[in-house]
């Protein structure tokens, strides 16, 4: 087990740069999600971390050595792939055991610990089946055991869930996260799916055209983006465009936004704030505005009803804006009504302009 | 219903006919071989003489084994390289590769009488000259484009992250082939290499410009015995060499077939 440091690394493909000076530090034992749109450089990030593909500039260390010429073959890591990349011509047991004999391990260790592995992903009684044999989960988790039994230092996971339907797929991100615990491995996880990124790691690196956006813990990113892609991209947000002032912005209509998250900008600098949907509360009067200095009126255009919740699209000053309201039972206000949208400074991240 | 039924009537007339066209000359020639008279007459006798009289024929026989020998390494020869090629071209980007490809498949369009010449002309310009080694090398030269067509049509339907997942669990080049590509590509392998074997064994145009008297073939050998004056041998070796022929195919089948499954 060990950590894994990237430090500036860029990787072109003709004139394409796919990674462009990228550095971030992945704790030992952590889950690391690689978030980012395809083409963003995520899946090119991993192959130089993996060995597949070597970076023309920069650093890789895995447990503090230097491995950004190693091959693949030679820097023990565990990889799992999208379409799962079972050996067709082989048994489970024999797929589980292919890292392990190539090796040169005895029959007998291969054997037990690829029983080991095989229980740890709940497949024990299915050695002697066939990939082709298998459902799409069950072959998720033979691809893990595989990538897991020879005692990788890092494991790494390219979009794992992609082809799973939504309901396996939540499974599978328990079992995922459980087997990762038990066996504390450093996991990067690549992924376009951001309630996936979310919902299991510890940290998140948003990438854009080959570089870092942001990084950091789930909550971190979400509740303090540092730009309006990473608001954007990780979670829905209104994004307001305006002029800093010292406290927030000023629209160009000159309404004032009051924000007190985020970056301090100099007065009369390009800003932008970003306020999520569900911190928005909404209401068909201005009254008891109680402490909540953000206020803006619109007309409801739309609404969409989840059941737990509703989204309402409020048109104000050729900007649609969203909110979400959690369904308390109370009324629900119709397309077309006149409201008023209030949130707090608290709820507003301040973003300098990109 | 029926119209049904005579278009069915016609069906069956029409696959009978095919078959007999194609399988009545060879069912009669091995008849033959098996008849006391050797000018085709009738009624037939029983006669295993023409076979026995094959034995005796040393000159044929000779033939035989240098075709199947021939046959046998290029066989081993074209099949090794054509597939080490083949794997090749599916794994490694280089300059020229797709020129490279384009040029494969030429040679098999060019006219044996052409390719056969061109040899003769090459073969003498450096030295080799004519012989049984030339017939070798020809043969080979001829097999390789079909056995590279053959297992890189098979390659297409390998997943190349097979190869790098082996390679993540720390197999090395060598252990990635053996284990995860060539289990893969082998139904394609081995009908390539019956592509080649075929190939080779039923050369003739080729073998023909190659061979001198004392170093030739099986089908030049018998090229030469009818224009000299037909006998019945050549039936009886004829038909040999189709059931051997039809076995192989038969099997070239098989693999194809199976090389079709997932």
């Amino acid at each position: 087990m060990a950590g894994v440091k990237v430090s500036n690394v860029s990787r072109s493909f003709g004139a394409h740069k796919a990674l462009d000076d990228v550095s971030i530090d992945f704790a030992d034992g952590g889950f690391y999600a690689l978030l980012g749109p395809s083409g963003s450089g995520k899946t090119t990030l991993l192959r130089q971390i993996a060995g597949f593909d070597f970076p023309d500039s920069g650093r890789i260390a895995i447990g503090g050595e230097s491995v950004e010429r190693v091959p693949v073959e030679k820097r023990r890591i565990g990889m799992v792939f999208q379409n799962y990349a079972l050996f067709p011509n082989m048994s489970v047991a024999d797929n589980v055991a292919f890292g392990l004999s190539v090796r040169g391990e005895s029959k007998a260790v291969i054997a037990t610990e690829v029983q080991r592995a095989l229980d740890l992903v709940q497949l024990g009684k299915l050695g002697a089946r066939r990939p082709h044999q298998l459902s799409g989960g069950q072959r998720q988790r033979v691809a893990l055991a595989r990538a897991i039994v020879t005692k990788p230092r890092v494991l790494l996971l390219d979009e794992p869930l992609g082809a799973l339907d939504k309901a396996l797929r939540v499974d599978m991100q328990i079992e995922l996260k459980r087997i990762q615990r038990e066996i504390g491995i450093t996991t990067i996880f690549v992924t376009h799916d951001q309630e996936e990124a979310l919902t299991m790691s510890d940290r998140i690196g948003i990438l854009r055209d080959g570089r870092l956006v942001q990084e950091g813990p789930p909550e971190e990113i979400y509740d303090r983006p540092k730009s309006e892609f990473a608001a954007t991209f990780l979670g829905d947000a209104n994004i307001f465009r305006g002029d800093a002032t010292g406290n927030g912005i000023r629209l160009p209509d000159g309404t004032a936004i009051a924000a007190d998250v985020g970056d301090r900008l100099a007065a009369g600098a390009k800003a932008s704030c970003a306020v999520r949907p569900e911190r928005i509360r909404i209401a068909t009067n201005a009254e008891a505005a109680d402490g909540q200095a953000n206020m803006l009126k619109g007309q409801v255009s739309k609404r969409i009803f989840a059941g737990n919740n509703s989204t309402y699209f409020v048109e104000r000053g050729g900007q649609t804006l969203k909110v979400i309201v959690q369904n308390t039972g109370a009324d629900r206000l119709a397309e077309g009504q006149e409201v008023v949208l209030r949130w707090s400074p608290q709820s507003t991240v301040l973003i300098a302009a990109s | 219903m029926v119209t049904t039924r005579i278009l069915e009537w016609l069906g069956r007339l029409y696959v009978g006919l095919l078959l007999a066209f194609l399988y009545l000359p060879i069912i009669i020639m091995a008849l033959m071989s098996f008849n006391v008279s050797p000018f085709y007459q009738l009624p037939f006798e029983w006669t295993t003489e023409w076979y026995a009289s094959l034995w005796r024929n040393e000159q044929l026989i000779a033939a035989t084994w240098n075709s199947i020998e021939i046959a046998v390494i290029t066989t081993i020869i074209s099949t090794v390289l054509g597939s080490a090629a083949s794997l090749a071209l599916f794994r490694y980007e280089f300059r020229g590769k797709k020129f490279l490809q384009a040029l494969l498949f030429p040679p098999i369009a060019i006219p044996w009488l052409i390719t056969g010449t061109a040899m003769l002309i090459f073969f003498f310009g450096v030295g080799i000259g004519r012989g049984l080694f030339a017939i070798l090398l020809g043969h080979v030269a001829l097999a390789l484009p079909y056995v590279i067509v053959v297992v890189s049509a098979r390659l297409q339907t390998f997943a190349p992250e097979l190869e790098e997942a082996a390679r993540s669990l720390g197999a090395n080049q060598w252990q990635v082939t053996n284990r995860v590509t060539l289990p893969w590509i082998m139904p394609g392998v081995i009908a390539g290499g019956l592509f080649a074997f075929a190939v080779s064994f039923d050369q003739f145009v080729v073998s023909y410009f190659l061979a001198t008297p004392g170093q030739t073939t099986l089908p030049v050998e018998i090229y030469a015995a009818i224009r000299k004056g037909f006998t019945p041998e050549i039936n009886a070796v004829s038909t040999i060499i189709i059931v051997v022929s039809m076995a192989l195919m038969l099997l070239t089948a098989r693999f194809f077939k199976f090389g079709g499954e997932k």
